[in-house]
């Protein structure tokens, strides 16, 4: 697990105008769990190397593993994935990591997910492991996007079945949307999330700031601490 | 092996050379953790080392004030990549607290409000190594990055700096702690790029 090894590059799809969905093909892959990530290595002509860690999407078996990157303006890595990168170029990866901010189809308990803007990508990774695994666990999710555009995995969020979704987002609402575009706050958080509860288990992802917000509003709600699993992807 | 990227030019950062492999310069201070922002008041904060023996150790905010206090200017690394370098701290070694503790076990388990725990060996934390830090940049430390009061041990990876510290309990054994039960290095040196388990 802790070897770098080649992948290539099999399909990429267009998300958004600014994500895009990688799909790597990594020979001895060996599955991974909901919510874990991987370290991504490219390698420049001269040598000189960059690594930064993507949540995986996928689950289940087989060796085609994918990823949901958004671009960071000015950034070294995710401009190149998004804008870059195609079918049959080769990168390094390793993993899978993480063993905390994960879901298992085995946990039965409610779960409420919180995505901000990329910070979906492993909470669709336990969408699919739930759909996958026939669990019947209750799923929540509210999802914060700057614009409707601006949803990654829109037609699979569309007909994730007994999964309960909420959008909100922060600069543009659809037409005749009730919420008026804002971040999310503590309102939001009591209306639009599942309450506090003994066999709870809350995942929050996206960026730092967004991450820091939510799980504060969490607490404040009354929910355990200890119940509330973070993974922050970095910047404000 | 050689896996080339094709297209990938690459933005080079300065003084790359100077940092453990594997990891980049940042002007940023990144915030990790594996859930919440504890909230803990100075009023309330405890900071206890227990032994063997069931002896505890105990210093309150006033009392951990009142104790030598050094400036200390390091480089941190953190497994998720990013290495800031010469960041400014105030804080208490680890050194001035164990001069009235008396223990023949050799790990502790560093314990945080919140529920966090880290492993290390003792030796790691004396001989001006470690600090029970509480000012960075010349501002108290932010509750994000683990105000009041988190553990600084420059020299590993910052996980093992906890945040929120609380206390440490002597160990027999090298029993892993929250992170390091998730996958990550038991040790965590940077140098060595001892990342995951
Ligand atoms: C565990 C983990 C999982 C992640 N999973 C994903 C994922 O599934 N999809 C995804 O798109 N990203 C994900 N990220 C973020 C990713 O690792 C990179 O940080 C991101 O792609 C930016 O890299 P870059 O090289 O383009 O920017 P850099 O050159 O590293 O940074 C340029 C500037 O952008 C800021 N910045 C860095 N990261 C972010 C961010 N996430 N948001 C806003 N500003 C930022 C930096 O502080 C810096 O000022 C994840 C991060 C972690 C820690």
């Amino acid at each position: 697990m802790t070897t770098w090894r080649a992948a290539t590059v099999a399909s990429t799809a267009r998300l958004t105008s600014t994500a895009r969905s990688i799909v790597l093909d990594v020979p001895g892959w060996q599955g991974n769990l909901a919510g874990q990530h991987l370290d991504l290595r490219l390698t420049a002509e001269d040598g000189y190397q960059a690594v930064r860690s993507y949540s995986i999407a996928s689950v289940g078996p087989g060796q085609l593993v994918e990823l949901g990157v958004d671009k960071v303006v000015d950034g070294e890595v995710s401009p190149y994935l998004v804008d870059e990168v195609r079918a049959g170029d080769q990168l390094e990866i390793r993993g899978p990591l993480g063993g905390w901010f994960v879901w298992r189809p085995a946990d039965v308990g409610p779960v409420q997910l919180v995505a901000g803007g990329s910070g979906i990508v492993p909470l669709a990774a336990m969408i699919r492991a739930r759909r996958t695994s026939s669990s019947v666990a209750p799923f929540r999710l509210l999802y914060s996007a700057r614009t409707p555009d601006d949803v990654l995995f829109a037609p699979e969020l569309d007909n994730a079945g007994d999964v309960e979704i909420t959008f909100a987002y922060t600069r543009r609402a659809p037409d005749g949307f009730a919420r008026k575009p804002k971040r999310l706050d503590r309102t939001d958080l009591a209306e639009l999330t599942l309450p506090p509860a003994d066999d709870l288990t809350v995942f929050v992802c996206g960026p730092t700031g967004f991450v820091e917000a939510v799980a504060d509003g969490l607490v404040s709600l009354g929910h355990d601490p200890a119940r509330v699993k973070t993974e922050r992807f970095g910047g404000a | 092996m050689a896996v080339i990227s094709r297209g990938f030019g690459g933005r080079r950062r300065r003084a790359e050379e100077d940092l453990p492999p594997g990891q980049y310069l940042t002007e940023d201070f990144p915030v990790l953790s594996a859930g919440p922002t504890p909230v803990v008041d100075t009023a309330e904060w405890e900071f206890v080392i227990q032994t063997e023996t069931g002896a505890r150790h105990r210093w309150s905010w006033d009392e951990l004030q009142a104790l030598p206090i050094e400036e200390i200017t390091k480089d941190i690394h953190c497994v998720t990549r990013w290495s800031k370098l010469e960041t400014t701290w105030r804080g208490v070694s680890l050194d001035t607290l164990f001069e009235q503790v008396e223990t023949a076990y050799d790990y502790v388990l560093a314990h945080s409000y919140g529920g966090y725990t880290t492993n290390l060996p003792l030796e790691d934390l004396l001989d001006g190594k470690a600090w029970i830090a509480f000012e960075y940049d010349d501002s108290p430390l932010a509750p994000e990055h683990g105000g009041p009061a988190r553990l600084l041990v420059p020299h590993l990876y910052f996980w093992k700096s906890a945040k929120w510290v609380h206390g440490l309990v002597m160990q027999t054994d090298d029993e892993p702690g929250f992170w390091e039960q998730n996958g990550y290095h038991l040790y965590g040196d940077p140098w060595l790029e001892q990342r995951y388990s």
